[in-house]
């Protein structure tokens, strides 16, 4: 596609909340291609757009209030459209998102557009809702005053799609008149002349085309603002949300995984049963599907997540939490803005650390940086799950809230609190700076387009299960192998059962199968990371972790949820036979060290969840990290400073714990 | 090019009270942020209704054009009224 000079290209441009994805999904489906610009992490999405016969590459440029290229989704988009984006054509045609039930403001970029010469075409959406607030628009009107066809379009019922493409091939080639006076008058009538001119003209054009019913408009926004912004009730609100997130996160989700637990358990008895003993079986069972099952379990709590990420910011409650929180935020230093990218840091760091770019102030948007990795990611949700249901599964305080749910709660609580502490340490030292602006659209409320939501949990699906499929397939053969070699030989085994049987009063039999079960036992012992995890076992040791749970800690920091992998993988190492189809949560319960004491205890479930939390442990993150702030002394100053916090909590907590009793 | 705006009381946006609407005299300084709230049609001569207070004071909420706007009293200092 890119280069071809005969496929068309199609930019989509319009303000935020105009309802541009909505209509690119419809116009694309599934066949989307997400990707990033070169060298900034600002998304470009691009996907077919069947022009009644003719091919199109539609472009979904970010979503802009303006063209002045002050913030980096609007020097892209400026780019893209003045054709200086590397492997995208100069857009033939640029279809203008106008939201009509914001039309002044959403106009303004429109008056932007057709400065560049390109032809435009106007997607009007949100007419339905526009209606039913007893608005009338001219349309035709609209069309003869910008001098540009507009077509009304609803995703939902495909309304004016076809109307919309005709257009389009009916402007390939066209060039746009500026329809309003912008002239040496304008530019003479000091720096913001321009933007005078234009709003100008667009008050004139809504003011011959649009009957307002002023005490109908905004009224249902307005009506729920009265409670869910409300002084007091707004924050017991928001609070309720995410308590009603978290627990929907832990208890709801419950159902798919339990069976695709027993689906991935049933796999791995299905597969050695039907294979030969031996190496490459148990390569397949403990290593593969252990290691991967062990993170695809975690699906249906990833799909949960983005589900409400996606229902939140859709309906436009998401600016309603960053409007309660701004002024608590503003107190710690941040921004309103940096709520949306903490908030999606709750899923990953990483989108929420790109979206960091909506802060236009540099130290204010690496002060967000820095703390989002503190939200608990749902990465770190697999952990939390393992340690919780080991050791808390079953609980309740007050007879009905569950202490699972609590724990978990409290967790991304202390994450939370965490950040706001740390960004008010890096706000008043290293990133001096007076509290940001703060300038938000606050968007009507709206029903949430289900395929826009559902086509976002697909995307991300898609991406965990690429990475389960890729990375974590991948490093589970490789923990697998550092896990069992090198083993000890038949030879060995056979002496050390000659060994037992001079000490023991047993037969021959007996003593060679102790000698087997304990050389399966020593395999990890032996193996290299067995070797690594006891070199490193003096510096975790306070914390009170054993070598093995030390191999989960260095494994976690190719991804956290790796950490569930090596456990999996760990605890199906030299399972006794016979105890196939025992769980990772009993077999983390009941894992015992050398000399017969179990290893885990609630305390250290507890504190490993710290150790989680608080450590940086995901290189992707950091490779974001580096880019975004284009330079390694930021993601290195990361990983230092949360890795220390990991360890001292854990080291405090472990041993006021073990001190107070509770080991 | 404010001076077509009669003035009759002027105050900044921050001290206009909930419920109460004015007219945009002007929007002073020359920084991004007031870029910006041109951009976002906070131009002279336009109405504004403050319609409240955020749950610890700040920010407020404002409509213009039809739509809702949030901004800290701090770059509502910068707005100047006429009610």
């Amino acid at each position: 596609m890119d280069g071809s000079h005969k496929s068309l290209t199609v930019a989509l441009a319009g303000n935020p909340n105009a309802g541009k994805t909505t209509l690119f999904n419809s116009l694309t489906g599934l066949k989307q291609k997400i990707a990033n610009y070169p060298g900034v992490t600002v998304e470009r999405k691009e996907g077919p757009w069947q022009l009644n016969g003719k091919a199109a590459n539609l472009i979904d440029l970010p979503g802009l209030y303006s063209l002045e290229a002050t913030s980096l989704d609007e020097q892209i988009a400026r780019q893209v459209i003045v054709g200086e984006q590397a492997g995208i054509p100069k857009p033939d045609v640029i279809v203008a998102v106008v939201d009509s039930t914001n039309l002044e403001r959403n106009l303004y970029l429109v008056t932007q557009l057709f400065e560049f010469g390109i032809p435009v075409v106007i997607a009007l959406t949100m007419m339905d809702v526009f209606e039913k607030q007893k608005h009338q628009i001219d349309v035709e009107m609209l069309s003869t005053l910008l001098k540009v066809p507009v077509i009304p379009v609803t995703a939902k019922t495909a309304r004016g799609r076809n109307e919309l493409a005709k257009k389009v091939i009916e402007a390939i080639g066209t060039k746009p008149e500026i329809p309003y006076a912008y002239d040496a008058a304008a530019e003479n009538a000091g720096p913001h002349g321009k933007i005078f001119a234009r709003y100008n003209f667009i008050s004139e054009v809504v003011q011959d085309s649009v009957w307002h019913d002023d005490h109908a408009k905004h009224r249902v926004s307005e009506k729920i603002d009265r409670v869910l912004t409300h002084k007091f009730f707004g924050l017991v609100i928001l609070v309720g949300v995410l308590l009603l997130v978290f627990q929907a996160i832990f208890s709801w989700a419950q159902i798919p995984m339990d069976l695709l637990q027993s689906a991935f358990g049933g796999l791995q008895d299905l597969t050695r049963a039907s294979l030969p003993p031996g190496i490459l079986t148990d390569l397949i069972v403990d290593g593969v599907i252990a290691g991967v099952g062990g993170v695809v379990v975690f699906l249906p709590q990833i799909l949960l997540l983005f589900l409400f990420i996606s229902l939140l910011e859709d309906s436009g409650y998401m600016a309603r939490a960053a409007f309660l929180m701004d002024k608590l935020m503003s107190r710690v230093g941040l921004h309103g803005k940096a709520f949306l990218p903490l908030m999606s840091s709750f899923a990953c760091a990483i989108p929420g650390i790109m979206a960091t770019r909506t802060i236009e102030s540099r130290r204010d948007r690496f002060a967000t940086i820095m703390v989002a990795p503190f939200m608990s990611c749902s990465a770190r949700l697999p952990v939390y799950t393992l340690m919780i249901g080991a050791f808390f599964t079953g609980r309740y305080v007050l007879g009905f809230v569950s202490v699972g749910a609590l724990l978990l709660v409290m967790m991304y609580a202390i994450g939370v609190i965490t950040a706001i502490i740390a960004a008010f340490v890096l706000k008043r030292t290293l990133l001096k700076a007076p509290p940001p602006p703060f300038v938000m659209e606050l968007p009507p409320y709206r029903v949430p387009n289900l395929r826009t939501v559902f086509q976002n949990m697909w995307t991300r699906a898609g991406l965990f299960l690429k990475k389960a499929g890729t990375v974590i397939l991948t490093l589970s053969i490789i923990l697998w192998a550092l896990m069992n070699f090198p083993r000890q030989s038949q030879a060995d085994i056979d002496n050390a059962a000659i060994e037992i049987q001079k000490t023991c009063n047993c037969t021959p039999e007996e003593a060679q199968a102790k000698a087997e079960t304990e050389a399966k036992s020593n395999i990890l012992q032996h193996s290299v990371a067995g070797r690594i995890g006891h070199a490193i076992e003096p510096v975790i040791k306070p914390l009170g972790y054993d070598w093995r749970i030390g191999i989960g800690l260095m494994s976690a920091y190719a991804a956290r949820e790796v950490f569930v992998s090596t456990m999996s993988i760990l605890y199906s190492v030299g399972k006794d036979e016979g105890a196939e189809s025992e769980s990772l949560l009993a077999g983390v319960r009941n894992a015992k060290d050398d000399n017969g004491n179990l290893i885990w205890t609630p305390l250290l479930g507890i504190s490993t969840m710290l150790f989680f939390l608080f450590a940086m442990q995901c290189l992707s993150t950091l490779a974001v990290v580096r880019r975004e702030t284009n330079s390694w002394r930021w993601p290195l100053f990361m990983l230092a400073y949360m890795s220390t916090l990991a360890y001292v909590v854990c080291l405090a907590v472990y041993q006021g714990g073990k001190a107070l009793g509770y080991g | 090019m404010q001076s077509s705006i009669h003035l009759s009381n002027v105050i900044t946006l921050d001290q206009l009270p909930a419920g109460h609407s004015a007219r945009v005299v002007s929007v002073n300084g020359t920084g991004r942020i007031t870029q910006r709230l041109m951009e976002m049609g906070v131009i002279p001569g336009i109405g504004v209704k403050v319609i409240k207070t955020g749950p610890f004071g700040d920010p407020i909420e404002i409509r213009l054009r039809g739509y809702s706007l949030a901004m800290r009293k701090n770059e509502a200092e910068a707005i100047e009224v006429s009610c």
